[in-house]
């Protein structure tokens, strides 16, 4: 168990209570006991962060493509269509293991969570294997606007992927170890709702890439 | 409680130097210039007033309101002062934009008059060139190749072609008085900025983008363009000259520049 | 581990680094803050003073510059750019590690959970990595003096290509020019870790009672600061990224092909936009001006409700002034760029919503004057501070109406007029929200009070100064004079106006000797001040009902219950003519 005030008792504390979104009420904080609720609302203020930067390098490209007369649509790595399956995969599965979490079925719950996390890491190498590809294709960031843009946007998410399968692999520890109380029910929707967002937001970059990249 | 006068003390000498125009513009020398200093003076007007009126109701609370034994009214505030507080300076605001609409219409929106004479503007770390078509009336062809600021080719003129060997080069911006004038604007290299003071002219010069602006300069003399966009470490003394001239005087310039190619 | 029902208090971890370095505390992370952040403004003043010292000698040979730039001021005359890169330097560390960093991360870490009742902020150790971060930008920023070709000479906008293409654009635009980005995007990043906790501690960390409607002004100017933190760094980190990539992959996002540059044809770039930079960066660095001077506006608020005992005139309109502000903050962006050769079309817009930005700003200057009109006015050094912010926000802002015109910035932008504009208002309005916050919370940050006289004769220097100094330039501005010039002897029309630099300068000296006199008082009063009682202005908010300084859990293991408003000042029939907020309900309960 973490101490007060370290990471883990940032995020996972206490029995999850039901999560009251309106807005705090009028408050009614108890002290440090409704991190549960912080923690949610800081997720999503995190997921705000995030897509305001996808939304920048968007409007970025769509300028920079208007603007000018440079642009070659780059081939894209067949892969990708691989990697959308891994990672859509990965999100159904940890959607899986939290509902067997919920009947109480605690090994397969690790099991189902395992598998996501392994799909997730899977997915990762996927990308580096695209990348590869590009470069065996002489395609490297700066050689047209259309591969600098996708190296930037597949990047990024993959960097955003990194905290998010650390998360999982923290929770899937904590879950082989068996100290997967009610305490960690948190950590386990935070990381899940995080994963479930970098599947979507992967899903909106493949039809950028393939409708304007 | 001596905050009061030094803010009214401070507010008197504001309004005074704006109202003695101890520092001003220069005259202008076109209409649009007429017109520009006219939206000033409509917003310095109502600018001022608001200043004055608004530093001299701070110095006055302040000075009223301070703590002499009196028990300070309860009052969270009144609805209707708000709303009408509000709806006045939205309304005031946005009159002094859509007045000043006409003037960046005339600079921005119209297109320059056909006869209007063509001048391309070449800004480079830290000069300004300034060519004209030469009797053709047609730019010659360039090429960055070509480009040699020693040898007086900063434009990488191409003598190959035709239209390129009339071409006249300057330094410094001539124009004839009371004609319509159309600049074609370009960067070699980074973001400079166009600016004649008695024009009430401004225009950023961004590299990869040729940017027209157009104008009319109706009264002969020699006014200074200081570049007015940070472009590196020679920004300070990246200044030339805007000589209006007689149409005659014009023309003779011309004439001695090819001359003197 | 304490269950959440149980009240009792929490104890300071033990030991140096734990409690005063690497600390989880939000009142030491504040602290932490506040005096990167007087570090910053320190050398952020040295180096306008440096500026302001060469404008009117350009030759003078100058022992100290060469002791400190002994490359770029051989002989120790300063270099012109030397002078851009001082300039760059003091509008960067002014803007980031003085303006965001103060008003917001320093004073709101300390007072945003106490305000609202909360033990701590959501997350401790997010806050924690988020001050270190900000100090590992602050290094990384520094360290662009050291290396070779100094500090960049951009400006703190860092338009490309100047600052897009390395080394041949200028002496700084190479490594100091990387590290100056390298530095903006760290401190993105510890920006928007600040705002995550910012918004979640807001919503949902408020104690019993403390409804949104209930939240002191300074809550509310410190959660809007957090939102346009949240959404704008977002974009400069992606922006910053980008214009890294185009430096040093040799990408074309911002730099255009077919450059000549010091003799050279540029190749390896094609079809870039420097306008897209542009539009990112205002994108960010409008709201940024509101980062900026937002808190000043809730403590300014805050403190003329107290020092008038009168409750604030119109708080929901001060609320709602301050969402419009914040919403209509990122409508505003292309006011910067009338002259940038972005559509014209598109300038009529960006004024008609730079004119409605004018409004909320109005109110509040409005509601400021209505909460002081029949009040019971105490001039403590804090309110002076206050006031003074009232007038410099007036004279700032006013100038905007000149500015936010596209037709009259055809003649203003680029000159000493928008340098007045942004100073006066961004600049010294916000650091007189600074001061204020100072001399109001220092009881309840160090326990003792600061010395009242000292405070009276350095607000009066500091505020004529500020005026000698900032409203000049709006006249040089008026006769044409543009900014970021190292030296005026080039441009005739210059000449005339040496008389008025020269005044601003004197000014300039004088004014940031001043400085010394609160830094004396700051220091002396946290050692050797007259012990503060626990509400030394009987003020209404959370923090005044704790001891000062607070214990370690701020409320000791007691979970504060509200029932008044921030604001319940003089109100008849009480006994006191101040209600705390978390006094026993009256009857009948009131909202």
């Amino acid at each position: 168990m973490g101490m007060p005030g370290s990471l883990t008792h940032d995020i996972i504390k206490g029995p999850p209570p039901p999560v009251d979104r309106g807005f705090g009420g009028d408050g009614g904080n108890d002290g440090r006991g409704s991190s549960r609720r912080a923690s949610f609302t800081g997720l999503y203020v995190l997921l705000a962060a995030s897509t305001m930067i996808f939304a920048a390098f968007t409007s970025a490209l769509v300028v920079r493509r208007g603007l000018s007369d440079d642009w070659v649509s780059m081939p894209k790595p067949s892969i990708l269509f691989v990697n959308t399956a891994l990672l859509l995969a990965s999100s159904a599965a940890l959607e899986i293991g939290r509902r067997t979490l919920k009947s109480g079925e605690r090994s397969r719950f690790n099991l189902w969570w395992s598998v996501g996390t392994g799909l997730g890491l899977l997915f990762l190498v996927g990308q580096a294997l695209a990348w590869r590809e590009l470069k065996i294709a002489g395609i490297y960031v700066a050689s047209n606007p259309s591969s600098s843009f996708f190296y930037v946007l597949t990047a990024s998410h993959a960097l955003h992927l990194l905290g998010g399968v650390t998360a999982l692999v923290y929770v899937d520890v904590q879950a082989l170890r068996l100290s997967l109380g009610p305490a960690k029910r948190t950590a386990i929707d935070i990381s899940a709702i995080f994963w479930h967002f970098l599947d979507g937001l992967w899903l909106y970059l493949m039809v950028l890439f393939y409708v304007w990249g | 409680m001596l905050l009061a006068p030094v803010v009214w003390a401070l507010t008197v000498a504001i309004v005074y130097f704006f109202a003695a125009k101890t520092w001003w513009f220069p005259p202008p020398i076109n209409q649009h210039g007429i017109a520009y200093d006219a939206q000033f003076m409509r917003t310095l007007i109502v600018c001022g007033v608001i200043f004055f009126l608004a530093q001299f109701a701070l110095g006055w609370v302040i000075f009223k309101f301070r703590d002499d034994g009196r028990r300070a009214v309860y009052s969270h505030g009144n609805n209707k002062l708000e709303v009408i507080w509000t709806s006045a300076t939205a309304l005031l605001f946005l009159a002094l934009v859509l007045m000043g609409t006409k003037i960046w219409a005339s600079v921005h929106f119209d297109e320059a008059p056909p006869d209007a004479i063509p001048i391309e503007i070449m800004a480079k770390q830290f000069a300004w060139n300034f060519r004209y078509p030469g009797p053709d009336g047609k730019f010659g062809h360039t090429e960055l190749t070509l480009i040699n600021d020693a040898a007086g080719n900063p434009y990488g003129l191409d003598d190959k072609d035709p239209a390129s060997t009339d071409d006249i080069v300057s330094a410094s911006l001539k124009v004839p008085v009371g004609k319509p004038i159309k600049l074609i604007m370009h960067s070699r290299d980074v973001i400079h900025n166009f600016f004649v003071r008695e024009l009430r002219m401004k225009q950023d010069i961004v590299p990869g983008m040729e940017i027209p602006l157009h104008f009319q300069a109706d009264q002969i003399g020699i006014y200074e363009v200081p570049c007015s966009e940070l472009c590196g470490l020679g920004h300070f003394q990246m200044r030339t000259t805007m000589q209006v001239m007689s149409e005659a005087d014009f023309e003779a310039w011309k004439q001695q520049m090819a001359a003197n190619k | 581990m304490s269950s959440p029902a149980a009240h009792t208090a929490h104890h300071a971890p033990q030991g140096f680094i734990r409690k005063y370095i690497f600390s989880l505390d939000h009142k030491v992370i504040g602290l932490q803050y506040y005096f990167l952040g007087l570090f910053s403004v320190f050398v952020g003043m040295t180096l306008s003073v440096m500026m302001r010292y060469h404008m009117v000698h350009p030759d003078a040979k100058v022992a100290i510059f060469k002791l400190l730039w002994p490359g770029s001021a051989a002989g120790g005359i300063m270099t012109p750019e030397l002078y851009l890169s001082l300039m760059t330097m003091h509008g960067t560390i002014m803007v980031f590690f003085v303006l965001t960093t103060v008003p917001q991360s320093g004073f709101g870490n300390y007072f945003l959970p106490i305000q609202i009742g909360a033990e701590d902020m959501a997350f401790p150790v997010l806050n924690m990595m988020s001050f270190w971060t900000t100090f590992l930008a602050l290094v990384v920023m520094m360290a662009a003096f050291f290396v070779q070709g100094g500090a960049p000479l951009s400006g703190w906008t860092g338009y490309p290509p100047l600052s897009g293409i390395g080394r041949i654009t200028g002496p700084g635009e190479g490594t100091g020019q990387t590290l100056w980005i390298v530095s903006i995007a760290i401190f993105c990043g510890a920006s928007l870790m600040g705002a995550i906790n910012f918004i979640a501690t807001t919503i949902d960390l408020r104690c019993k009672g403390m409804k949104l409607m209930r939240m002191p002004l300074t809550c509310w100017t410190w959660l809007v600061t957090a939102i346009l933190g949240l959404l704008g760094f977002a974009v400069l980190l992606a922006a910053g990224v980008l214009l890294i990539l185009d430096r040093s992959l040799g990408t074309s996002f911002f730099i255009p092909g077919g450059l000549f540059i010091s003799d050279q044809i540029i190749s390896g770039h094609k079809g870039g936009s420097p306008l897209l930079w542009q539009h990112l960066f205002w994108f960010f660095g409008h709201p940024e001006v509101y980062i900026a001077i937002l808190p000043g506006m809730g403590v300014t608020s805050h403190l003329l409700s107290t020092f008038s005992r009168k409750p604030i005139f119109g708080y929901k309109a001060m609320v709602y002034a301050i969402l419009s502000i914040g919403f209509l903050g990122f409508l505003v962006w292309g006011h910067h760029m009338f002259m940038s050769g972005m559509n014209p079309y598109s300038a009529m817009a960006f004024a008609t919503l730079t004119m409605c930005i004018g409004v909320p700003s109005a109110i509040k200057t409005f509601n400021w004057i209505g909460t002081l009109w029949g009040g019971k006015i105490h001039f403590d050094t804090a309110m002076l501070f206050a006031l003074g912010f009232v007038s410099l926000f007036v004279t700032g802002g006013i100038s905007g109406i000149f500015l936010g015109q596209p037709a009259l910035d055809l003649y203003f932008h680029d000159t000493y007029f928008v340098v007045g504009h942004f100073h006066m208002i961004m600049g010294v309005a916000a650091i007189f929200g600074m001061f204020a916050g100072t001399f109001y919370w220092f009881p309840k940050m160090f326990g003792r009070m600061m010395n009242e006289p000292l405070g009276k004769i350095h607000f009066y220097l500091t505020f004529i100064g500020v005026y000698c100094i900032f409203t000049p330039m709006h006249f040089i501005g008026l006769a044409g004079n543009p900014r970021r010039y190292s030296d005026f002897s080039n441009v005739e029309f210059l000449a005339n106006l040496i008389p008025v630099h020269q005044f601003m300068s004197y000014a300039a000296y004088i004014t940031a000797g001043a400085q010394i006199i609160f830094v004396i008082n700051l220091f002396w009063s946290m050692m050797k001040g007259p012990k503060a009682p626990a509400n030394p202005w009987n003020a209404t908010s959370l923090e005044w009902g704790i001891p000062s300084p607070p214990p370690f859990d701020n409320f000791a293991g007691v979970h504060p219950v509200v029932n008044h408003g921030p604001y319940e000042y003089s109100v008849p029939g009480a006994p006191t003519d101040f209600t705390m907020q978390t006094d026993p309900p009256t009857v009948p309960a009131e909202h």
